[in-house]
């Protein structure tokens, strides 16, 4: 059973010089109760596709092809009154920035009293609710913590907020955006563990995006790497982490700092930069930077299958 | 917010008494005798000599000066020459009418111009959005002089609508309020253009905000997030741009007031200029400065009490 | 000060009138930009050829025409002298440009050089600098102008000296900020590591930089003085009569306002046409040329 399928997913903005492709040929399956994890550097695509899914594309941005199934119904054809039904209790979402994701006038118990606008319960309800999910994600004095305004809390519990908000929504998918690039290591292991272990409770399927490599293997059924807006790899956590068969997503284990087995003086990083999305190269995205190219690298890439379920977009995949 | 509190009022106290400091340097280098203007042509030198030493024209500049100054901070503004009355109680009359009229102004412009702003931010370069643009720059620059005497020509004197001259009959609220509406119309107008102008602004700023996608990733509906989660902070910051405008509104209410014949300071300091009573001119243009002074205080207070997070910080 | 203008990056490529056509039609390419044009040229032009387009005098008194309605003869009619109000209108455009021009230059000029000193003199001037502009500010305009007409009576000197005390703060402040910007750049300190004085550093460096946004600014601030010079002149404040100033034909109509409104409807008519022509026309100068400055109210 799957939760959310991407078939084919295109996106593009329309800007002053040009239309811009953020996003090509892009295919990913959420399985139920699964978690997938998209990792790629910033600038890959990652946030247009989150708003892709959520249909909040910016007012210049258009899905032109593809598809994005979630639970059978095609979300690019939805009306956006049908859309909107679904964010929140179809669709939940943690943002990134947890300093900036909550309302900084409105107390926390007024946005979450808010977002249950939908539910025939009273506000003292409502409210004990709210308390409730609080609580689950180990907020001190939950009650007190309504009456108090975000700029109150330390990142790392406004993130918690925001996680108890989403998952009070009790959405069959949970979108996670970077939730833990702000926050310092301890609090990133603690929130994990946390997102896991109430994922597990509510039963959802979990899209969780990160460009840190180690939450990533340590939280993800399956991974998604994604480059320039299109994915090169996809598979599950074993396959991609101990056999990468793209090149770009095998040079990106190697610049990961947990997973170098000695503490290197400088960082390796890789040479050149990410192609203008205006000028996107015939052949493969990542050809420019590719320490492995070769001539054929100039022909369109397709998606090759190496194992069930794992797939690279690069034609040294079956070789290796 | 206690130290902030302190300072402003720090600044304010400062800036009052350097407002006071150039307006006795006027006063003193006002050409001609003030006693003699004030007595009149027929008046004895013994006469002007006696108003002399009353009004303490006969001390030196210094000790004028510090009497003038120990006088306006207790609020002692002198007397005022025609009726000998205090200066302070004249002013203290007429400011009440002065400040229904700018109050007036304020919640007209207030009402129209945050639903305009919203409306124009919210179609962001839609023909709302231009229109509205297009108005605001225009009530903005014409000048509300002129607004006044054609708001007294169009619904007072043709159209007969609204009463055209004074405050109303006192002990009827009634009358007093249809006598404020063209007025406060008058002093109002440009207002619209400003706060619809700012809360725009405000509103773009604040809906490009991530929370503000957090509120629509959770299909809150987007008058709600509007209303209640954008408003909320796009507001506050037009109340200062308020608090600034009050020198402007009260420049404005001096016309309307002359315009349509109404008691009120701005009135009280043009008949006082053209009787030449300027113990009087003076008192009204310090408690007026001192008002706008202690406006721009608490507009300041006012949006730091409002924004948690500055009531949090200070 | 035009000296100093003639130092900005980029002058002298092209003659000066080559420039102005080309941000001319820059301006009328936008809507409202066109409108301003249109609406400032027709003052300008009603001003400059006032004697030429009416054959009335605008200060003969003619006791028989006294109070006529609008008529082919008299396009705007006549007031309460029976003078001819087209006449007076577009000699009070003379009025009122002209004090715009003087006010704001002599404002311009005053605006610049306390900015400069603030800006690149010792911290506690700076400071005293700062307090007294936010005092000066702190008067609202028309008591301001009251207090002042008690001290020169009622004549055009004391509206250029309203004018003045009204704009100066707003200039210095700007050239203030940008003065303590540019001080810190790395081409000023270029200049001063070969040698270059503090005199000769604010006028090749400091002003050029400066004078251009200050320029679009006080564009922006004329309606503003048009506005002050009318309100002064309404008030009997401004010049004296018979003078024909747009404000004291305003005036006039207003004493008569009940039986005959075209006098007071002569007398506002230019002052809005002309502040929307200006403020529309200094508006899309600043969005065309310098967005930055919006944000300055």
């Amino acid at each position: 059973m799957t939760v959310l399928a991407i078939k084919g997913l295109n996106v593009s903005f329309s800007t002053g010089d040009g239309d811009l492709r953020a996003l090509r040929d892009v295919s990913l399956e959420v399985p139920a109760r699964g978690i997938v994890g998209v990792v790629g550097e910033s600038g890959c695509g990652k946030s247009t596709l989150i708003n892709a899914v959520l249909g909040l594309l910016a007012d210049n941005g258009r899905v032109d092809g593809g598809s994005i199934l979630f639970e059978g119904r095609d979300l690019t054809r939805l009306a956006p009154a049908e859309m909107r039904a679904l964010r929140g209790p179809g669709i939940a979402t943690v943002f990134q920035d947890p300093m900036g994701a909550l309302n900084p006038v409105l107390s926390i118990g007024r946005q979450m009293r808010d977002i249950q606008y939908r539910s025939p319960l009273g506000r003292s309800e409502k409210d004990a609710r709210s308390a409730e999910f609080l609580r689950r994600v180990r907020i001190p004095d939950a009650e007190a913590a309504l009456a108090r305004h975000p700029h109150e809390f330390s990142g790392g519990m406004k993130q918690r907020v925001a996680i108890a908000m989403a998952l009070m929504m009790e959405p069959s998918l949970l979108i996670a955006d970077e939730p833990t690039t702000a926050l310092d290591a301890t609090l990133e292991v603690a929130t994990i563990d946390l997102l896991k272990e109430l994922q597990e409770q509510i039963g959802c399927s979990v899209l969780f995006i990160s460009h840190h490599l180690g939450v990533v293997a340590e939280l993800c059924d399956d991974v998604v790497v994604m480059y320039a807006g299109e994915v090169v790899e996809r598979g599950s956590a074993r396959q991609v982490f101990n056999t990468p068969r793209h090149p770009y997503s095998a040079l990106l284990l190697e610049c990961d700092p947990a997973r170098r087995p000695e503490r290197a003086r400088r960082l390796p990083t890789i040479p050149g930069s990410v192609p203008d999305p205006r000028r996107r190269p015939e052949g493969c995205v990542f050809a420019g930077r590719c320490p492995r190219r070769v001539d054929a690298c100039r022909a369109p890439q397709g998606e090759r299958a190496m194992e069930p379920g794992h797939m690279a977009r690069c034609h040294l995949a079956e070789a290796g | 917010m206690l130290i902030y509190a302190v300072k402003r009022l720090g600044l304010a106290v400062v800036i009052v008494s350097l407002a006071m400091l150039l307006l006795f340097s006027m006063i003193y280098l006002i050409p001609g005798d003030p006693a003699a203007v004030a007595l009149g042509p027929r008046a004895t030198e013994a006469m002007r000599e006696a108003l002399r030493v009353k009004m303490g024209l006969d001390q030196p500049v210094w000790v004028q000066f510090w009497n003038f100054f120990r006088g306006a901070w207790t609020g002692d503004l002198g007397r005022e020459v025609l009726s000998d009355r205090p200066v302070a109680r004249v002013v203290m009359e007429q400011l009440p009418h002065t400040l229904a009229l700018i109050a007036g102004g304020i919640t007209w412009s207030v009402a129209l111009g945050i639903p305009l702003g919203c409306w124009a931010a919210v179609n962001r370069g839609g023909w709302s959005d231009r229109i509205v643009g297009v108005l605001s720059v225009a009530v903005i620059a014409v000048p509300s002089f002129v607004v006044a005497i054609y708001a007294l020509l169009v619904f007072a004197v043709t159209l007969r609508w609204l009463p055209a001259i004074g405050a109303g009959p006192p002990g009827d609220p009634g009358a007093q309020l249809l006598h404020l509406i063209l007025p406060s119309l008058a002093v109002g107008l440009g207002w619209v253009g400003y706060i619809a102008r700012m809360v725009r602004a405000s509103m773009l700023e604040v809906l490009e905000e991530q929370h503000i996608r957090t509120a629509r990733a959770f299909g809150l509906p987007e008058r709600r997030i509007i209303f209640r989660y954008a408003l909320a902070i796009a507001v506050p910051p037009t109340v200062t741009l308020l608090g600034v405008g009050i020198g402007q509104m009260l420049s404005s209410a001096v016309f309307a007031e002359i315009v349509f014949a109404r008691p009120g300071v701005g009135k009280l300091v043009y008949d006082s200029i053209l009787t030449r009573n300027y113990p009087l001119v003076t008192g009204a243009v310090m408690v007026t400065t001192v008002l706008f002074v202690l406006i721009n205080l608490a507009a300041d207070l006012v949006v730091g009490a409002l924004d948690p997070r500055v009531r949090g910080r200070l | 000060m035009s000296a100093a203008g003639s130092d900005l990056p980029g002058a002298g490529r092209l003659p000066t009138s080559a420039r102005l056509l080309r941000s001319v039609r820059r301006v009328a390419r936008e809507p409202l930009g066109a409108l301003g044009l249109v609406l400032v040229a027709a003052m300008i032009g009603g001003a400059v050829f006032a004697d030429i387009l009416t054959a009335f005098e605008p200060n003969r008194i003619s006791p028989r025409d006294r109070f006529l309605g609008p008529s082919f003869g008299h396009l705007l009619g006549t007031d309460q002298l029976g003078r001819d109000l087209f006449s007076r209108v577009l000699h009070g455009g003379r009025i009122a440009l002209s004090v715009a021009l003087l006010s704001t230059a002599v404002s311009l000029a005053i605006g610049v050089a306390l900015g400069l000193v603030a800006g690149y003199g010792p911290r506690w001037l700076d400071n005293l600098m700062l307090l007294l502009f936010d005092s000066i500010k702190s008067f609202p305009t028309v008591m301001l102008a009251l207090a002042l007409v008690t001290l020169f009576g009622p004549s055009l000197t004391a509206v250029v000296v309203v004018v003045v005390l009204v704009n100066v703060p707003g200039y210095a402040r700007i050239v203030r900020t940008r003065t303590l910007s540019i001080k810190e750049s790395e081409f000023v300190d270029a200049a001063r590591s070969m040698g270059a004085g503090t005199a000769r550093i604010l006028r090749t460096h400091v002003t050029p930089n400066v004078i251009g946004p200050l320029l679009i600014l006080a564009s922006m601030d004329i309606p503003v003085v048009i506005a002050i010079e009318a309100g002064m002149s309404f008030l009997g404040l401004g010049v004296r009569p018979p003078t024909p100033s747009w404000g004291a034909i305003l005036n006039d109509g207003f004493a008569a306002i009940r039986d005959t409104p075209w006098i007071a409807v002569a007398g506002g008519l230019p002052i809005i046409l002309t502040t929307l022509g200006f403020t529309f026309l200094g508006e899309t100068l600043r969005d065309v040329f310098d967005p930055r400055l919006k944000g300055r109210g």
